[in-house]
């Protein structure tokens, strides 16, 4: 909310500077968000008067006026179209600075002597309107400063209020609280009952009393509209950041800044019948002020005379039935809408108005009278006019009920941190217009004015006491732990250990986005659709992410686009997918290499990445988790058919490592052999204790041997063979040659191998390795069709 | 026996010239072994008589010690020449860089999050995680903001269905903590939350830690020193924390936390916000089954991003998401 400081301290002014005043408020949690002079920074500009206009000899569009500053009358040549005898305007005298460090000098203008200017509102930095002359009251004081006679030593201070507090949405709130803090008396406007003057009434119906308690209405007949807002009002609107409209439009503003109370006049000769307050039918049609036309829902709130909507309750009136330069009667309208029924309705309709903004954080109930008191008077000193009786219709009961609200010394003591005396609890309380209803033994019984919907329990009343008596004035100490410590599973390995071997072994860490671009998705993740968003803020942020792979790709592409050739990333996160009724959101882990596979160097760095270095980083990191993977040849949508490898652990699927499809990567236009790994991060972290076991004093004995089988027998097919032929005291199997060539024949493939056995208690005898040995050799041939290599 | 000494003589020119281990070998073969031509004068020695062979046998060994001793000082030469020679020839380019795999890094947000992480953990917070996809009792119901709250129009949700939305703050961990457990508590979850909003000062998706210290008998003050012996720690510096009056449905009282950054132009304290925090919302507790008349807590919520820049002096915000490797690499 903005407002003018000036207006402020009309209600209340301690003896504080603005800087000081507008650090108290932001410190009181009413932030402010900054704030700026009214107007521009100026000199020597004066209420001038133009004494006389004629005709420029050689311009058309120029006149040559004689304009007095007061105490001399000078000529001075005006383009603007509303110059005229008469009329009072600040003149900038020669010698005056305007905005900007604008100079007024003595000046020819074409052939014609001109001493000063005479200026539009935007040349004072008072609005961008350059349309005319600023018109000053005929009665402005010939000669005087225009800044002082414009009381233009004000700024307008803007403050970011959270949603509870709606109290602070006027001058009379603000005042209240800058009173608190000060301890200084806030001076409100006299308020009283404007007189009837006839008898006509309007008729006011409420057929939706939980939406609409209070409503009052008033008819004031015979106005002139054409009357002109006095400037010291416009003024105070136009530094409250709002415009000047017309007298009635400009009144209710200024009693919604002045008091909270948002308003709305008709003009009464557009209503119909009367005035009933209901919901909208379905597909009901309203054109609003500002000329849109609105299809109304069953859910709002609207006014409505005996024929058509005119206004959607609490946000805004109607085109039609509103104040225009015909209108002659009006039906003033000060209501009570609740919150809840309006909550969203603004927004809706795309709407977000100062009346709206209010009603929905909930307006002072029983404001509206008195909103009604100070608005007719106020219309009535512009626009003249009859008043007559105001009609309250009331349903006490949808009433918000009058709260009364218990606080405890020792709870206040508890949650601060510090006992406060309980003379400053009550003095704070009571000058925030909370009142002591009732002494307890060990604390008071509040009642909570209707200006204050955001107090309903003791915290809120503890927190109003801490507030005023600064946050910062409470002490400083460590809270006490009753807390034991929290074991922690050596067996598990925290993220961050993971990250760390990712990060020692040359991947950077990425963080992408969650939701991803679907048509990305498709291709890395085929078979899974992803959940949708129902309001994405792009249709390439539009899924959520099924595999970490999208985001990645995304990355490598963007790197790629700005000569990264070599890139090796990871990230850790969640991946979405439905699962028939509930989501699951799975932690995975996930990497992407391509690029050389190691910074290029003077001796071998430019050999490219492949699979088998990304799976020697995999292979060490699960040894430093402490599990064992199998890698088990496999397909997978995005992933070469020859380059795919499913990660087992004891059986279970915990993810996949291959190189990105060669077609995938031509649709997303990538470059380079493309790694990818990922991993469910939930089935590898948990590995084992180490437990101890006797180290064998007897010698290791190795064997070597070569062996020639079709290209498609796994390795790990071997291996299983040789494992099971090789007996209980095998301590390592390891492969130390792979060899296919032209001499071995086509489809065939050569592998080394090299066995190592270990008895824990003895030597073992040349023939029982020897027996072993041929057993594994035999194994082989017969179960895989190997044959020795001579 | 005369000509001994010429042998003697021979032998050291011999010695003299050897340019390798291998020939000085040789020599010593040919002069001292078994059969060496200086050894083979002891059998002239049968041919003296009684009297002269100790002199005649003296003058041999003399002869042998003799050719022994250049032998063996010429081999130390020789060996030393040979190192020398090994060295030289090994000699490398020190300055050269060294090769094998380059060093990765944490992701500045990462890098972050685990310095939050680590201090609270030393303090007895324990780490715990919740879903991204929550429903809208966790997200905002528990949380003491009801459908109609104006505080929901501070959360631009991202919505799958109106009962499920991505959270908009970590704050949800909270109740699920509290829901599955019982008091007292210490607990932070770190995570990635959501708004839709994207602008120079927006992304959709951004990072939060979420803390939470419930006991029988915790004030404000104790909030204060937590969240003042945090930001101290985090910017090892010993700047100045104010505490502002607030407003979050799910704490009361509720506060911003400045901290002092510089100065302003006329010499004031420039306050930047950094966390949000409060005394937890007796509502919040009751969604929890937890009494407020026996326990109270302190909450709180930072923005990881927003420390991040600071911390490191990052400008702009979309960068931590662009992961373009030449930012990403600063923070290795």
């Amino acid at each position: 909310m903005k407002f003018s400081e000036q207006w402020l301290r009309e209600w209340v002014n301690p003896e504080i500077g603005t800087q000081e005043l507008m650090d108290q408020i932001t410190m009181a949690g009413l932030e402010v968000d900054g704030f700026e002079p009214v107007a521009g920074d100026f000199t020597g500009i004066v209420v001038g008067e133009v004494q006389s206009v004629e005709a420029h000899p050689d311009a058309d569009k120029l006149r040559v006026c004689q304009v007095s500053d007061g105490s001399n009358v000078v000529q001075v040549v005006c383009g603007a179209p509303n110059v005229r005898q008469g009329l009072k305007v600040p003149f900038a005298v020669v010698g005056a600075v305007l905005p900007g460090n604008f100079k007024i000098k003595k000046a020819k203008l074409r052939g014609q002597p001109s001493e000063g200017m005479l200026c539009s509102e935007s040349e004072l930095g008072l609005s961008d309107n350059h349309d005319g002359l600023m018109e000053l009251p005929a009665d402005a004081p010939v000669g005087q400063a225009v800044a002082e006679y414009l009381k233009l030593n004000d700024v307008t201070i803007d403050v970011d209020l959270t949603p509870n507090r709606s109290d602070c949405l006027s001058i009379k709130g603000i005042a209240r609280e800058v009173g608190v803090l000060n301890s200084t008396q806030v001076e409100s406007p006299v308020i009283e009952a404007v007189d009837a003057v006839h008898s006509e009434v309007p008729d006011i119906r409420i057929e939706a009393p939980a939406g609409c308690p209070r409503y009052l209405g008033r008819v004031l007949r015979n106005v002139n509209i054409q009357a002109q807002t006095p400037l010291w009002m416009k003024e105070k609107l136009r530094r409250s950041g709002i415009r000047s409209i017309d007298p009635a439009v400009d009144v209710t503003n200024y009693v919604l800044l002045e008091l909270g109370q948002p308003m709305h006049a008709f003009d009464r000769d557009e209503l119909k019948g009367g005035i009933v307050v209901r919901m909208a039918s379905q597909g009901e049609k309203l054109v609003l002020l500002d000329g849109q036309e609105v299809e109304l829902t069953e859910q709002t709130l609207i006014i409505a005379d005996h024929e058509k909507p005119v206004a959607i309750a609490g946000v805004m009136g109607g085109e039609h039935s509103g104040v225009s330069t015909k209108t002659r009667d009006l039906v003033l309208e000060a209501a009570y809408f609740d919150p809840i029924i309006l909550a969203g309705k603004a927004r809706h309709y795309g709407l977000h108005t100062d009346a709206s903004h209010r009603f929905e954080r909930g307006v002072d109930y029983k404001l509206a009278r008195d909103a009604m008191e100070r608005a007719t008077r106020l219309l009535m000193d512009i626009v003249g006019g009859e008043p007559g009786e105001v009609v309250e219709v009331v349903s006490e009961e949808d009433l918000p009920a009058d709260k009364l609200v218990q606080l405890r010394a020792k709870r206040l003591t508890d949650v601060l941190g510090l006992e406060i005396d309980r003379t400053t609890v009550e003095e704070i309380l009571t000058r925030l217009g909370l009142h002591v209803e009732k002494l307890l033994k060990d604390g008071w019984e509040i009642s909570v004015p209707s200006f204050r919907p955001d107090i309903s329990i003791e915290e809120d009343l503890i927190e109003e006491v801490g507030r005023i008596y600064g946050y910062n004035n409470l002490p400083v100490t460590e809270p006490n732990g009753s807390l034991g410590l929290r074991p922690r599973e050596e067996a598990t390995r925290p993220v961050s250990a993971i990250r760390n071997f990712f990060v020692d072994n040359g991947y950077q860490e990425a963080i992408t986005y969650s939701f991803v671009d679907p048509k990305i998705q498709k291709l890395v993740d085929p078979e899974n659709e992803g959940i949708a968003l129902a309001n994405p803020i792009s249709s390439d942020l539009s899924v959520m992410r099924t595999s970490l792979w999208s985001g990645l790709l995304k990355t490598v592409a963007y790197n790629q686009n700005r000569q990264q050739p070599r890139i090796r990333l990871f990230e850790t996160g969640l991946r979405f997918q439905q699962d028939g009724e509930r989501i699951d959101q799975q932690p995975m882990l996930a990497g992407v290499v391509v690029g050389s596979q190691y910074p290029e160097n003077w001796v071998n760095g430019r050999r490219t990445a492949d699979f088998f270095d990304v799976k020697g980083d995999l292979e060490s990191l699960f040894r430093v988790l402490g599990i064992e993977i199998q890698f088990v040849g496999s397909q997978h949508p995005a992933l070469h058919p020859g380059q795919t490898a499913e990660l087992l652990r004891d059986g279970e699927h915990v993810g996949w490592l291959g190189t990105l499809h060669p077609q995938v990567q031509k649709n997303l236009e990538l470059n380079g052999t493309i790694l990818m790994f990922e991993l469910f991060l939930n089935s590898i972290v948990t590995g084992y204790v180490p437990n101890f076991k006797e180290i064998s004093k007897f010698p290791e004995v190795r064997r070597d041997l070569a062996i020639i089988t079709g290209s498609e027998v796994a390795f790990a097919e071997v291996e299983r063979v040789a494992r099971k032929h090789a007996g209980e005291h095998l301590t390592a199997l390891r492969a130390f040659d792979v060899y296919e060539g032209e001499s071995l024949g086509e489809g065939n493939r050569s592998l080394a191998l090299s066995l190592f056995w270990q008895h824990p208690e003895r030597t073992l005898n040349e023939d029982e390795v020897h027996s072993l040995f041929n057993g594994v050799i035999d194994a082989l041939k017969e179960e895989l069709g190997a044959t020795l290599r001579s | 026996m005369e000509n001994l000494e010429q042998l003697v003589q021979d032998g050291l020119n011999a010695v003299e010239s050897a340019d390798s281990l291998q020939a000085l070998d040789q020599i010593r073969v040919e002069y001292l072994g078994k059969k060496g031509v200086i050894t083979q004068q002891a059998k002239t020695l049968g041919k003296l008589s009684p009297e002269e062979r100790p002199a005649a046998g003296q003058k041999i060994n003399e002869a042998k010690g003799q050719v022994e001793q250049a032998i063996n000082a010429r081999r130390t030469g020789l060996e030393k020449a040979a190192i020398e020679a090994k060295l030289a020839s090994e000699s490398i380019d020190v300055t050269l860089p060294g090769r094998g795999q380059d060093l990765g890094g944490l992701h500045p947000v990462t890098r972050t999050l685990q310095r939050v992480e680590e201090f609270f953990a030393r303090a007895g917070y324990t780490v715990e995680q919740g879903p991204e996809i929550e429903d809208d009792y966790h997200n905002f119901e528990a949380l003491n903001i009801p459908g109609h709250h104006p505080a929901r129009a501070m959360h631009d949700t991202f919505y799958f269905n109106p009962g499920t939305v991505l959270r908009t703050h970590t704050s949800p961990v909270q109740i699920r903590t509290m829901e599955a457990g019982k008091p007292p508590f210490r607990m932070i979850c770190p995570g990635r939350v959501y708004r839709c909003d994207s602008d120079m000062t927006h992304t959709p998706m951004f990072h939060q830690v979420e803390g939470l210290l419930v006991e029988k008998n915790v004030s404000f003050a104790d909030l204060k020193s937590t969240v003042e012996e945090f930001l101290r720690v985090f910017f090892e510096r010993d700047l100045q924390v104010r505490f502002r009056p607030s407003y979050f449905p799910f704490t009361e009282p509720s506060a911003e936390v400045d901290i002092e950054w510089g100065r302003e132009a006329d010499g004031s304290i420039k306050w930047l916000e950094v966390m949000g925090c409060g005394m937890v919302h007796p509502k919040v507790f009751e969604h929890c089954g937890i009494d407020s008349e026996e326990y109270r807590g302190f909450a709180f919520g930072l923005g990881v991003e927003r420390l991040a820049m600071l911390r490191y002096g990052v400008n702009d915000l979309r960068m931590f998401f662009d992961n373009d490797l030449r930012f990403l690499r600063q923070f290795r």
